[in-house]
Order: structure tokens, then C-alpha cells, then sequence
């Protein structure tokens, strides 16, 4: 044994390394720039904001499933979360279940944004946490006890609001679907100061790295004294209080709460965050990942649309970037091993 | 114990031969030069201590590996196998200890694998392949239906299932890897009856194993390798091969040169953790699996103890009861004098346990995380702040001083794990505990998957824990290593301590006595 480093130990920049790190937001600004070139209105801030309001709902519940999939978890129930949470923040708001057939905002009955955003995260958070439990404690995989959740969420949501949307709330409310800041739009915002959070929590703190280790191998993490059920159940209570953030800001948007809505979200965000760069085995990821991922899947969303793209064609084309970005990963991982 | 059959084998029954089989992995020589033959109708027992290239071996007549020179010839024609399928197809079977039997499946299904026999529309003929299957564990001594599943069958049982599936592929070599270190006394009996009965039917046998009286009692001849180089052969005359005389071919007159020799340490310290009858749950999902039977033991603080055990002697599991990781039947655990029940790793850590597990790969490290990560993990209460938050610049500087102390070689404390050597991760998990100041620390082989250089210096760095005080308890089968780096030894065989002894009096030979042989049997005859 010399002292100098063995061979595979040295660091350095290293081309694929770096493409890995940068990979996905490469491949943004490119697609940004071709459909700038085709449309040059693409790049109008108008626009710009739009892509960026549109993603910012499934972009929220994204970052809390970076938190699960970091731990090599899977959450399948988001969408039909958001509607539960949806439906329960609208009769909240809406002062009870007797005033939800009224379409006017409701002259004073209701309990209020804050009520109704309070008890939009505590159902999910909620709900995340049972999850949580039946994942840890039944020893149950996530995918099945996520996919229950998928189909009891969604039964819940109907039988609260008799299969009906329930609509009509007061201008406080409307205001975190669709005001603005300046120029931004407040879902914008949200999900700005959301993800510089979860940012910060996963990057810089004692938590942040137990969910990684968790992630990289949960019986070393055991074996170090890291409690790791209860790090599984906390990723479902995140996960869960974004579904019912992302339900609160899309209900006070569409000033509805709808019995359907979030139908297929799970898939759009756990692409934004494979997309992103998140290994579905965990231990490797990163917020900033999920936030590119989501913009790519919004711009490309919006960039086809603006080409008059049919919104069949779209699905396709996203099916096969999610493929294709999660390969070109691989192809760059077995090319830095070696 | 079933009598070998004492017949004189000529050398035209030679099945087997191995003439000077060399095989080099990058730079180091792990078999050296070996040669040996195995003769139809006998049983070949092939011994050695952990890393005396047995396993090497094994692994070039099943296919796996092949030999870097030297030349094998089997059934009178050239043997190179391209794979372990064509081994098979070759005639030479072996049976690892990890049985390859499908779980899901049911026995005959197991048996017939990839040649079910089918009817004339190309469909599973089910009735035969039962009937077959009933024939053929019935050559083995089992009777049980063959449509039970795989999974529930006892580990001795899925044994003989793999002995009778290579039977019927007319396997006339069958090698078996240690297959007695997971059965129990009457199950190693029935296992020895049944190799004894082959071996009259003609069937020739290479034995693999640890366990000196079975092989002992069961074996014509022994070929003995050791540091990879053939240490001899022995022939058994009439009666059972002696075990001493295995036991010097195996270690050797001379201790090993890479090892420091045993020395005298002061060791004043008090006793800092006690245990007293502890025995472990029989899981009912595992009932195969070792349990502890009631074991006693003190350690002191500033005293490395060795705990010397083969493969299923219960050393792990005992490490594992004390880390609070496997749960506790009975007995007590005592540290600086208060009774403790950890009942989860989090708590033994939290009373200034620690332990390096014997699988880095799946218990240790994280092999994609970055260094740093991989060291702090166990302490990360002291390397953050009242918030949560990291506190990276206290994190950064500790790791920089254990990668002095320890000479950690890496390029960046975000490097991902996975980069190091063998060598360095384990330094690194060995700092991940220092960093937290333990009291007591259990190291679970700690040199396992080390090279020969790096082993040197894990063994100083662990002198040097107990030197400031840490009481280390060092679970080794390496017997040059526990005699190099204990001052205490106990020896464990089967769920209980067989022996207690000084290092300064140990030797190979009295510790391989007291972890191979049962006690009730008495010494070495």
C-alpha cells in the first residue's frame, strides 16, 4: 500500500460525472430554445409564468415524493389524496356539508381560507401517516398499501361530496389560485418557498441525512442506530401534507373542489421526480432534480400544445422522455463506475 | 458414525485429477501450485482454514473461474468448463451452502428443472415427473411427497434434495461445500449415512468442511490446503483419520508471518460488560437458524477479546443479542455494573455500544452515499446543532482527523463509499464509531474482504481503541488474527463458549480443538 490513491479514488471532473449532475437541466434549456425557435412567443414571460403555474401543483406534491422515493418508497395515492383533501378543505370552507350545494361563496358561513387549508394538510398529513403505519408496521410494501390508498381516497372523496363538485368560494381563498405577486402568480410562490424548504431540509440537516441513509441501505441505517420506521412513516406524513397543500392552492384556482380530480397525478409526479434524477431504489436525488423534472414534463406540456400538438401525441412523447431520461442515467452511472 | 468401507482403491479408479492448479486475482496468488485426485467410490475430504483457498477451488471445478494454469482431468478427458451449467452438463455437481433449490416451487418441480418431461402435445407430463421425483429422493432416504414446496422443507432436507436432483443427472463427482454447518446432530448423522451409502454405490465425493470428526469419521482421504499451497494428503489406515494430525497440516508449524505473535498487555481494567445465561429466541420463520444457549462472558475496559467460532458457532448472533438487533429469550446483560436490555441498535448506541457488523456490503456502508455521510451517520446527533441543522465545517474537520489517525485513503469526503478499497470503508465505519467515543465495541470479522496490507493496520488500530480504554470485543474465524490482536480468547461452538484461555497460552491447535469439537466427545483421541 503506497500513499497514493488507488485507482477509482481519485475525484476530479469527470465528463459523464458532470452530464449527470446537469443532464436534465441540459436537456431543459434545449427544449426551451427549440420551442423558442419554432415559436418565438414561446419565451413571452406570460407564458413562461403560465408553464410555471400549471407545474406548480403537481410540482408540490413532487417534493414530497422526492422524500419518498429517496427512501426507495413509492406513494401511489397522491392523486386521489388531493382530491379527498380537496373536497374536505371545500366543505370547510363552505362552513359544513349542508352549505356545499350553494354556488355563492357563502355570506359569511364558512370557516375561512386558513380553516380550510388546515384542515386540507392535517387530512393528508393525516392520511399519509396511517400509510405510513401499515408500511412499517404490517410490513405491507409501499406500492400495495399506497395503491389501496389510491382507490379508499378516492371512495372517500365521492361519498363526502355525493359524487358532485362542490364550488363557489370567497375571494381570500381564490386569491392562492390565482393572484399575483408583481408579476407571479401565488402557486408560483408557493411552490418556490416549498421547494427552497425541502431543499434545505434534505441538503442540511440531521433529518436530510437520515432519510438518504435510510434510502442508501436501511439495515446499515438500523445497524447505526437510525430509527427507521419512524423515518418511513415521517416521508408519507410529508408526502401527504403536500397532497394537501397542492389540493388546497388547485381548489382555490378552479374555485371547485371535484370529486375526479387529480386523476393519474401520481404518475405525472413521480416522473417529475425519476425525471429528475431520483433513483427509484433510493439514496440518490436531490430537490433541485425534482423541481427540473417538473419543469421539463410543464414545458413540454405547454411547448407541444403551443405547436398544436394533440394532447394524445403529448402522452406519448412524455412516456418516452421518462424512458429515455431514466436509460441515458444508467448508460452515465455504468460509465463512472468504471 | 458410519464406518468407511475400507477398500483398496487403485489408481485406475481416478476420476478426478488436479495437477498443479495456480490461479492468480489481480496480484495476489490464491491458489498456489495445488494439485490432488478424487477416486470413484470414495469420499475426498478437502480442508483448510478461511482463506486457505478452498473456496478457490471449488469455484474452478464448478465453472466458475477458471484457472490462471495447471491442468484437471476428469473422466479421463480434459475438463474446462465455460460455465457452472456446463460443468454440470460435465458430470461434477457441487452444492453450495446456500442451496439453489427454488422455494416457490415444489420438489419435483425442483428435481426436473428445465427438463420436465412432456407429453406428446408438449405439455408437462405431471404424473411422471411426481412418480419420477418420488424415485429419485427416494435414493437419498426422503419420502416425503413431492409435491410439497421447496420452503417447507428443513434446510437438511432441501440438502438432500440437491444431492438427489445431481444424482440424477448423473453426476459423478458431487462436491459439497460445508454442508453440515446448518443441520442439526441427528440431521449431520442422516447426512453422513446417506454420502456413506453413495459412496458403496460407486458415486465419488468431494467433502468441504470445517468440522473436523465428521470429516474424520467419514473420509478415506483428506487433502489439507493451506495459504492457498498444498499443505499434504492424509490416508486414512484402517482406522478414522486423527484429528490432531488435520490439525497440524492445517495450521501449519509456523504461525503465519503476517501476523504480529501474541503478546502480554496489561490489562487492569474492570469489568465493564457482563453476561450472564444469554440465549436467543428460536424464530419460528428460520428454525434452522443458530441460537444462543446460555452464554456467560466478561469484558474489560482496555481488553481486546477474542472470540473464535466457525461459520454457525453463534458468534454473530451473540454480537447481534448484545447490539439489541436480534431479541433476547433469557439471561442479562450487565454495563458498568447496571443491568441493560438494548432492545433496538438505537439503544445499545445510545449506552456506548457499537458494532462493525460482519457484512460491510449489506450492513455497514452505504455504497452510493458519499463518504462523509457513511462516517457521521451513527453520530449525527453530535454533528448538528439544537435546530437540525448539519453542522458540515465540525463534520468535516472530524472526518479530516480520523482520516490522519486511521490513514483513510480517499479523495474527497464526498467521494461515494463504493470508490474505496475494501481496506478504507472499513476504516471508515471503524471511525463512524469512534466518533462516537464508545465504551464497548464489537467488530464482526473486521478484516473480512481486506487486503493482506490493510489488515496489518485494522489490527493496530484496534490494539490502539483498547489501548484509551475501549473494551473490543473481535469476532474472528482467522485464527492468526484473533491470537495477533486478543489478549483474552473465548472459543464458541454451537450457541456456547467452549473455552477461555490468555492469548499468551493460546494456540492454533487449542483453539481449533475447542471451536471443532464437540466436548461430550472428548479431545483429540
Amino acid at each position: 500500500m503506497s500513499s497514493t490513491a488507488e485507482p477509482g479514488e481519485r475525484g476530479g471532473i469527470n465528463f459523464a460525472r458532470l452530464l449527470m449532475s446537469f443532464g436534465p437541466l441540459i436537456f431543459l434549456a434545449t427544449l426551451v430554445v427549440i420551442f423558442t425557435v419554432m415559436k418565438p412567443s414561446f419565451i413571452d414571460p406570460i407564458n413562461i409564468f403560465n408553464i410555471m403555474r400549471q407545474i406548480s401543483i403537481t410540482g408540490l406534491i413532487a417534493l414530497g415524493m422526492t422524500f419518498v422515493i429517496l427512501t426507495a418508497g413509492i406513494d401511489l395515492s397522491v392523486g386521489s389524496l388531493l382530491a379527498l383533501c380537496g373536497m374536505v378543505a371545500a366543505v370547510v370552507a363552505k362552513g359544513g356539508a349542508a352549505n356545499t350545494l350553494s354556488l355563492s361563496a357563502g355570506g359569511g358561513t364558512g370557516y375561512g381560507w386558513f380553516a380550510a387549508l388546515l384542515a386540507a394538510v392535517i387530512v393528508g398529513a393525516l392520511a399519509g401517516f396511517i400509510q405510513g403505519l401499515a408500511i412499517t408496521r404490517l410490513r405491507v410494501p409501499p406500492f400495495v398499501v399506497t395503491l389501496g390508498g389510491l382507490t379508499i381516497f378516492r371512495g372517500l372523496t365521492l361519498t363526502i361530496s355525493s359524487g358532485g363538485p362542490i364550488s363557489g368560494f370567497d375571494a381570500s381563498m381564490r386569491w392562492f389560485g390565482n393572484g399575483l405577486v408583481g408579476p407571479v402568480p401565488v402557486p408560483v410562490i408557493i411552490f418556490a418557498v416549498a421547494a427552497i424548504l425541502c431543499h434545505v431540509v434534505l441538503r442540511y440537516t440531521r433529518y436530510g441525512r437520515a432519510v438518504y441513509a435510510v434510502g442508501g441501505n436501511a439495515e446499515a441505517a438500523r445497524l447505526s442506530g437510525l430509527r427507521v420506521d419512524r423515518i418511513l412513516i415521517s416521508v408519507y406524513v410529508i408526502v401527504g401534507f403536500f397532497a394537501g397543500l397542492a389540493a388546497f392552492v388547485l381548489s382555490a384556482r378552479l374555485n371547485s373542489s371535484e370529486a375526479v380530480a387529480g386523476m393519474g397525478y401520481e404518475l405525472t409526479v413521480i416522473s417529475a421526480v425519476v425525471i429528475g434524477g431520483t433513483s427509484l431504489f433510493g439514496g440518490i436525488g436531490s430537490v433541485g432534480g425534482t423541481v427540473v423534472g417538473a419543469a421539463l414534463i410543464g414545458v413540454l406540456q405547454n411547448g407541444l400544445q403551443f405547436n398544436n400538438v394533440s394532447s394524445y401525441t403529448q402522452s406519448i412523447v412524455i412516456g418516452l422522455i421518462l424512458i429515455l431520461a431514466v436509460s441515458f442515467d444508467r448508460f452515465l452511472k455504468s460509465r463512472v463506475r468504471r | 458414525m458410519p464406518q468407511a468401507q475400507a477398500k483398496a482403491a487403485t489408481t485406475d479408479d481416478v476420476i478426478l485429477t488436479v495437477e498443479g492448479v495456480t490461479k492468480h486475482f489481480s496480484g495476489v496468488t490464491a491458489l498456489n501450485d495445488v494439485s490432488l485426485d478424487v477416486r470413484r467410490g470414495e469420499i475426498l475430504g478437502l480442508l483448510g482454514e478461511n482463506g486457505a483457498g478452498k473456496s478457490t477451488l471449488l469455484k474452478i471445478l464448478s465453472g466458475v473461474q477458471r484457472p490462471s494454469s495447471g491442468r484437471i482431468v476428469f473422466d479421463d478427458s480434459e475438463f474446462s468448463p465455460a460455465d457452472p451449467q456446463d460443468a454440470k452438463r460435465l458430470g461434477i455437481v457441487t452444492i453450495y451452502q446456500e442451496l439453489s433449490l427454488i422455494p416457490t416451487l415444489t420438489v419435483a418441480e425442483n428435481v426436473f428443472i428445465g427438463r420436465a418431461p412432456v407429453g406428446r402435445l408438449g405439455l408437462v407430463n405431471w404424473r411422471r415427473m411426481i412418480e419420477d421425483s418420488r424415485r429419485i429422493i427416494g435414493r437419498v432416504g426422503l419420502t416425503l411427497d413431492p409435491r410439497t414446496p421447496v420452503s417447507a422443507l428443513s434446510v437438511a432436507e432441501q440438502q438432500l434434495v440437491e444431492i438427489a436432483r445431481a444424482l440424477s443427472l448423473e453426476s459423478r463427482l458431487i462436491i459439497m461445500d460445508e454442508p453440515t454447518s446448518a443441520l442439526t446432530e441427528n440431521e449431520v448423522q442422516r447426512l453422513l449415512s446417506i454420502m456413506d451409502k453413495l459412496r458403496q454405490e460407486g458415486v465419488a465425493i468431494m467433502f468441504v468442511t470445517h468440522r473436523l470428526e465428521e470429516a474424520s469419521a467419514i473420509c478415506d482421504r483428506m487433502t489439507v490446503l493451506r495459504d492457498g499451497r498444498l499443505a499434504g494428503h492424509l490416508e486414512r489406515e484402517g482406522a478414522p483419520i486423527p484429528i490432531p494430525r488435520i490439525i497440524e497440516k492445517m495450521v501449519g508449524r509456523a504461525a503465519s508471518e503476517l501476523y504480529a505473535r501474541p503478546h502480554e498487555r496489561e490489562v487492569s481494567g474492570d469489568v465493564l460488560l457482563s453476561v450472564r445465561g444469554l440465549r436467543t429466541v428460536r424464530d419460528a420463520e428460520a428454525p434452522h437458524a443458530i441460537v444462543l444457549e446460555g452464554v456467560d462472558l466478561d469484558l474489560r475496559a482496555g481488553e481486546v477479546l477474542g472470540v473464535a467460532g466457525l461459520v454457525g458457532s453463534g458468534r454473530t448472533e451473540l454480537a447481534r443479542a448484545i447490539f439489541g438487533a436480534d431479541r433476547i429469550a433469557g439471561g442479562t446483560i450487565t454495563l458498568e455494573g447496571k443491568p441493560i436490555a438494548p432492545a433496538s441498535p438505537a439503544d445499545a448506541i445510545a449506552l456506548g455500544i457499537g458494532l462493525v457488523p460482519e457484512d460491510r456490503k449489506h450492513q455497514a456502508i452505504f455504497a452510493a452515499l458519499g463518504i462523509l455521510t457513511n462516517f457521521s451517520v451513527a453520530a449525527l446527533g453530535r454533528f448538528s446543532n439544537g435546530f437540525g441543522f448539519m453542522a458540515e465545517r465540525r463534520e468535516r474537520d472530524s472526518l479530516a482527523e480520523y482520516k490522519k489517525m486511521l490513514s483513510i485513503r480517499m479523495a474527497s469526503p464526498e467521494q461515494a463509499m463504493e470508490g474505496l478499497s475494501g481496506g478504507n470503508q472499513q476504516k471508515v465505519v471503524l471511525a463512524r464509531w469512534l466518533a462516537r467515543d464508545p465504551k464497548v465495541l464489537i467488530v464482526d470479522e473486521p478484516t473480512r474482504g481486506v487486503d493482506v496490507g490493510a489488515k496489518a493496520e485494522v489490527h493496530q488500530i484496534l490494539v490502539q481503541l483498547a489501548e484509551r480504554g475501549i473494551a473490543i470485543m473481535m469476532i474472528s474465524s482467522e485464527l492468526p488474527e484473533v491470537l495477533a490482536v486478543s489478549d483474552r480468547i473465548v472459543t464458541m461452538r454451537r450457541g456456547r463458549i467452549t473455552g477461555e484461555m490468555p492469548a499468551i497460552e493460546a494456540t492454533e491447535e487449542k483453539l481449533m480443538e475447542l471451536m471443532a469439537l464437540d466436548r461430550r466427545e472428548g479431545r483429540a483421541q
